[in-house]
């Protein structure tokens, strides 16, 4: 099976780019590694058949995350992080946490089980039903706009509270500006 | 236990302590907001990893599959993309007016400035 070795291949690919994230302290690499880190991240989703989420992550994370942040950083003005002090408190308390998530992760059924719960609960209905119910047979779309529809509208809603929240805020700053030039 | 069954799982705790190591480490805001991205696409691992079965397909129902991989996670972490890119642009909207308001996004210099106006 050449699938899972694949996969494999591009969470230790996204491992080093995270690494190489935490290591750099131009800004403007940061930005850039962390498009990359999307694009990796767009195509390990799409080997693990997330199609609609690689898609979703290609075009918003790699995209438009990379522009607001290139924007951000055009307006902040300053390109160099300072040198990290004492990193080894967060360090200890990382590699802490993550031991604890590791121990975890054993109680967790093992990759690609076809009995574990999350396969044989609700999802064989919506395998099996979805398209006579809704005539959609991409079963993500079919879920996302009519089984589990109320969810998208909450989605919309704090999408929309984000957006006037930005405003708000960028909107004060223009206004200083203009009676600042007055 | 098998390497190879948990490995997807190692894998995604380690992409999150690298976020979460990220955002305590770092002063500057622009970086701690780079780090709960990374943070937050580990998330997007969490959930995918386990809904894919090996030999499965993208779940669109088509003639000639039988096997699918989990639809379910696909649908939450859809929304939880567009999600974390509202809250990104939120954030970075609050660093900017940080950095008019102090003239730097770096923790310490903040933290120093309100010590100051105290």
């Amino acid at each position: 099976m050449i699938e899972t070795p694949g996969i494999a291949a591009l969470f230790v690919m996204l491992a080093a780019v995270a690494v190489a994230v935490a290591r750099q302290r131009n800004l403007f690499g940061v930005v850039v590694l962390t498009g990359t880190y999307s694009f990796l991240m767009a195509t390990a989703l799409a080997a693990l058949d997330a199609a609609d989420v690689a898609m979703t992550e290609a075009a918003v994370g790699a995209g438009i995350s990379t522009v607001l942040f290139l924007g951000a950083l055009n307006l902040v003005g300053s390109l160099e992080s300072k040198p990290m002090e004492r990193p080894w408190i967060p360090l200890v308390l990382s590699l802490f946490t993550g031991m604890l998530l590791v121990y975890g992760t054993y109680g967790l059924p093992a990759f690609s089980d076809p009995h574990a719960p999350i396969h044989t609960h609700v999802v064989p209905r919506y395998l099996q039903e979805g398209l006579a119910e809704t005539g959609v047979p991409n079963i993500v779309t079919a879920v996302l706009a009519s089984y589990r529809g109320y969810d998208t509208l909450g989605e919309t809603t704090v999408v929309f509270t984000a957006g006037i929240g930005v405003i708000t805020l960028l909107r004060r700053r223009r206004k200083k500006k203009e009676e600042g030039g007055s | 236990m098998s390497v190879a069954g948990h490995f997807g799982y190692w894998a995604t705790v380690f992409l999150m302590m690298a976020g979460l190591f990220i955002v305590i480490s770092r002063g500057n805001l622009v970086k701690k907001l780079v780090g709960l991205s990374i943070f937050q696409s580990s998330v997007y691992l969490l959930y995918i990893v386990p809904g894919k079965l090996v030999g499965g397909t993208v779940p669109i129902v088509g003639e000639g599959f039988t096997v699918y991989s989990n639809p379910l996670p696909h649908v939450l972490i859809l929304t939880a993309i567009v999600v974390g890119v509202a809250t990104l642009a939120l954030g970075l909207a609050i660093v900017v007016r940080i950095r008019e308001a102090y003239g730097t996004i770096e923790e310490d210099d903040l933290l120093a400035a309100d010590a100051r106006a105290d």
